[in-house]
């Protein structure tokens, strides 16, 4: 009887392990009058779960929110020294403080600017056709405002309103790099990037109306090799679209012909703050980024007949951001610092309902820049990036990553195939993070990944004196960010028994199969 | 590698047709496809890139007269007058060393002297004499010759991709094996699928199929032995907590069946078609026993698996210097390894059903290049070159066009790339006019459209 009964307690407590992995316990709500921006958040979320009568999931643990938020916020993985401190921070608003230091580090701007490279098409070859030189000046024009937290209605407008050499004012390069350059084309490529909206869906003659501000916008080449100056030509309106100019809203719009370029009065119609369409558009994408789905689904297809799952959500964070001046990082830390940010991905209810809903995280496979740079970062290796069109050449530096490569052309085989975008057309479905046997097929058995795992010190480092439970904790934490659980220590034992003891093979095998677990594939 | 034809799919197509035919585009493809989604929850799942899914490829194709393709691609350029169109009347400072040409089996037709077993077996092919598109960079000759378009906006397709997207999954193709395998190495984006997106990528085996064993990448690692693979296989799938805590996720379901595809590959029956060890030895030597030749026996394997397309990216013809030294080594290699091929395909009755074409991007500056640097080299030559098809019912036998007396200009029927390109869909039953599904919606046909500009001659219906 003893026996049985010491049996069942150890069970429970393998249990009890396994779950406190991934879920810390169910979320407080709060109620009141003077509620925080985030905890606004939560209650409205909460409050259309309820309507629903949908169950939310738990909170998630300290070590999945470690892990989750280093990959949603800065696009990289914690290291074995940061895991660890997290981890052992005492500090009750630990989360908070972590979320302030994501904010911060030079990560955020490369992931976010990569983000924003790929909605504005920051590619030097076809079909967008930048060319090198206007790549770097495009990038470092968005990189340098992320950075400075250049609030994103000025970023839109120094876009709209650019003049200028294309290697000079990367910010011309917002005209530049679009398939079809026609005043159609530009409108439609306005429509998408500002307002969310797709212009495939809109009447011709709406499309024709936004297309009348962008009549006037010239180029014209320079003696310098590939050098392109964008600029406000009056006499370029030849179909005379000018005059049939109307905003989108259908308001008419006043434009005094020959004397002031059409984008400035679009811009001030876009920007200013009666008109919700610019910050509505930009919170549900942020919002969309941070939480795998947006409010109105997909972010950048806002239509009469495509609804927002939760109105009263987006119309607070809209307002949100339109009285932070339209800073993104606010926007982020009322998001982050949400309970439902820090929801578990273990559904309570696995509904389409609960996951449009926002009633559980959801499983985001890592994008495949992100993928690559966590896995460089586990095995301390690094990768060749280059492109061989146009001539000459264009060679990264090496410790360059994948999240702060500027041009959406550099080759290379393993981004390709884990869906990095194409940067074509700037829609956010662009990018790919579905699985495929292919992916599998890499991930599990390639050269590529296996010389990494060889490389990788903790590999290299084992010996056969290392206990498999000193190596199994420093893989863990460098892999899947937290300590390992009872019941895989135990499987890895097992492993040992059944295969060849210990040192650099078992290291092997342990960093190989943590790489290929869904836990590490995925964001979580 | 999706092995399921998803009837959805053609859910997706009617919404299209129906929307075409009320009358103007009023939604896209991609919009009629996630329409279809709607009612159907797998297909996004089953979809490694649903967005670049074509709803309208696979109907559109017939049955051909030609099941595969096997591309021979002569990576930086071959010298046409060295090969397939000799000109020693032209004299020396045109020939060079090679000023021997040999007769084959059909009479009035001659090929160059280091080419004896292709002159053997005339019958088998024909050639094409006056290829021509004036281009002499590498990129932009290897681009118009495979996608047949000169472009500056859009990136089109190269014909494997499109071979892919109409013979491929979508049309029913089942295997495992991916339907557009490079051997070895791939010539990079701008050759392969274009606007079609990575779907319609090749699989590049990596490798060199000359060793053992053929290490093909991701399938074949000669590190690991198999009793490895199924351990280190059982220690992951033991470690799934996560797996293990979301019982029942479509995502991660998604991934199992990747994951059990990839393994079909790795250790399964599937995987074993790259073992060339299951070849008899006289086969090996008949091929050659270097990497050409070994890939053209992979080759030959592929297509009897109904694989619908293989490309042979076969490197070194870019010979600005030392020219002839290197068409002394590798003449009789292409000769040796095209002639098996072409003979083993004709003796198990596959040729009749399989296209092998040979060409390179463009060809060679037909006068010898003497002066220093190059010292006997050739430079590259778009104006004039000449290519290699046969089988697929393709007539053999035949010379398509002709090029002037020194080779440096046609001469007579002009063939360009998209000339080329467009029988050869022909013969595998994709119509001129099936629709590519252009990224702007831009209405555009596998062979161009007149509105396109494009410049051709016809198709080749001398050779059908």
């Amino acid at each position: 009887m003893k026996i049985i009964a010491l049996f069942l307690v150890f069970a429970a407590a393998a249990l009890a392990t396994e779950a406190i992995v991934y879920e810390a316990g169910p979320l407080v709500m709060r109620s009141g009058e003077s509620l925080k921006p985030h905890e606004q958040v939560d209650a409205l979320v909460l409050g259309r779960l309820t309507e629903l009568g949908i169950k939310p999931s738990n909170l998630c643990s300290d070590t999945a929110f470690l892990r989750r938020a280093f990959l949603a916020v800065i696009g990289t993985l914690p290291t074995e020294a940061e895991a660890r401190g997290f981890i052992a921070a005492k500090q009750p608003d630990k989360r908070a403080q972590l979320i302030e230091v994501l904010l911060q580090r030079p990560e955020f701007t490369d992931f976010w600017a990569m983000k924003l490279g790929e909605l504005l098409r920051v590619k030097a070859e076809f079909p967008i056709k930048l060319w090198p030189n206007a790549v770097q000046a495009y990038h470092r024009f968005i990189h340098t405002s992320v950075r400075e937290n250049k609030p994103l209605h000025i970023f839109a407008r120094q876009l709209l309103l650019a003049n200028g050499s294309n290697f000079r004012e990367g910010e011309v390069n917002f005209y530049r790099a679009m398939q079809d350059r026609s005043p159609r084309g530009i409108a439609a490529t306005v429509a998408l990037t500002f307002m969310g909206e797709r212009a495939d869906k809109w009447p011709e003659k709406k499309l024709d109306a936004l297309a009348g501000f962008f009549t006037q916008v010239a180029f014209k080449s320079t003696a310098e090799w590939k050098e392109e100056i964008v600029y406000f030509d009056p006499t370029a309106d030849k179909d005379g679209l000018t005059k049939k100019a109307i905003f989108p809203d259908g308001s008419p719009a006043a434009i005094q012909s020959g004397l002031e370029d059409p984008r400035i009065v679009f811009t001030d119609w876009l920007l200013r703050p009666e008109n919700p369409s610019f910050c509505r558009s930009w919170s549900n994408r942020i919002w969309s980024w941070l939480m795998g789905r947006g409010i109105v689904h997909e972010p950048d297809d806002f239509r009469v007949d495509n609804l927002p799952s939760n109105p009263a959500l987006l119309a607070y964070l809209e307002k949100e951001f339109a009285s932070s001046k339209c800073d993104m990082r606010h926007l982020f830390r009322v998001i982050l610092n949400s309970q439902v940010f820090q929801l578990s991905s273990i559904p309570a209810q696995d509904t389409p309902e609960a996951a449009a809903n926002f009633a559980h995280y959801p499983l985001r496979r890592l994008e495949a820049e992100v993928l690559i740079d966590a896995l460089n970062q586990i095995t301390g290796t690094r990768e060749d990036y280059s492109s061989p069109i146009p001539e000459p050449f264009t060679f990264i530096p090496e410790n360059v990553r994948g999240i702060a490569l500027a041009d959406g052309s550099i080759t290379s085989s393993f981004l390709e195939l884990f869906g990095r975008p194409p940067r074509d057309s700037g829609h956010e479905t662009e990018r790919s993070r579905d699985t495929s046997p292919s992916q599998r097929l890499h991930m599990l058995n390639s050269s590529h990944v296996m010389k990494k795992i060889q490389q990788c010190p903790l590999v290299t480092a084992a010996t056969n004196s290392d206990g498999t439970e000193a190596l199994a904790d420093r893989i863990y934490h460098t892999v899947l960010s937290r300590p390992p659980s009872a019941k895989e220590l135990e499987t890895l034992k097992a492993h040992v028994t059944a295969t060849y003891g210990g040192g650099s093979s078992l290291a092997a095998d342990m960093v190989w199969a943590l790489v290929n677990q869904p836990e590490f594939l995925f964001n979580h | 590698m999706n092995t399921t034809s998803l009837p959805s799919r053609s859910t997706a197509r009617d919404v299209a047709r129906v929307a075409h035919t009320l009358g103007g585009a009023p939604f896209s493809r991609r919009e009629a496809l996630r329409r279809a989604v709607y009612g159907s929850a797998g297909l996004l799942l089953m979809e490694p890139f649903g967005i670049h899914a074509a709803p309208r490829a696979a109907a559109i194709a017939k049955e051909g007269k030609a099941k595969s393709v096997i591309q021979i691609w002569l990576w930086g350029g071959p010298c046409h007058i060295d090969t397939f169109d000799p000109k020693p009347e032209a004299g020396r400072e045109y020939s060079g060393a090679l000023d021997a040409p040999i007769e084959t089996n059909i009479s009035g037709i001659r090929i160059g002297q280091l080419l004896p077993e292709l002159a053997k077996n005339a019958d088998k092919y024909s050639l094409i004499r006056s290829m021509t598109h004036g281009n002499n960079g590498h990129e932009t000759a290897s681009y118009l010759v495979q996608t047949g378009r000169s472009s500056e906006r859009d990136v089109f397709p190269g014909l494997g991709a499109v071979v892919s997207y109409f013979k491929g999954y979508d049309a029913g193709y089942k295997g495992l094996i991916p339907p557009y395998v490079v051997l070895t190495e791939p010539q990079g984006r701008f050759s392969e699928a274009g606007f079609l997106g990575p779907r319609y990528k090749p699989f590049a085996t990596g490798g060199d199929p000359s060793r053992t064993p053929f290490a093909v990448e991701g399938i074949v690692t000669p590190d690991i032995t198999e009793e490895h693979q199924k351990e280190r296989r059982k220690l992951m799938r033991s470690l799934n907590t996560l797996g293990g805590s979301l019982p029942g996720n479509a995502t991660l379901k998604t991934m199992v069946e990747s994951e059990q595809q990839a393994y079909e590959l790795i250790l399964g029956d599937s995987g074993k078609l790259f073992d060339l060890a299951q070849e008899k030895d006289e086969m090996r030597d008949r091929y050659g026993r270097n990497t050409f030749g070994q890939s053209c026996l992979m080759a030959r394997r592929l297509v009897e698996k109904g694989v619908p397309y293989i490309t042979i990216n076969y490197k070194g013809w870019d010979t600005h210097k030392q020219h002839f030294q290197i068409m002394n080594r590798k003449l009789p290699e292409l000769d040796q390894g095209m002639a098996a091929l072409l003979t083993d395909l004709y003796d198990k009755g596959l040729l009749e059903s399989t296209i092998v074409f040979c060409t390179g991007e463009f060809g060679r500056t037909p006068k010898v290049a003497s002066e220093s640097p190059w010292n006997g080299g050739r430079h590259h030559f778009g104006a004039c070159f000449s290519s290699l098809l046969a089988g697929g019912g393709f007539k053999g036998g035949q010379v398509l066009g002709k090029s002037n007396a020194t080779g440096e200009e046609v001469a007579e029927r002009p063939v360009y790339p998209a000339d080329l390109i467009g029988s050869i869909y022909g013969q595998l039953g994709i119509p001129a006019d099936a629709p590519l599904p252009h990224p702007q919606g831009t209405p555009t046909t596998v062979v161009p459209g007149q509105e396109e500009q494009v410049k051709m001659a016809g198709l080749l219906k001398e050779l059908v």
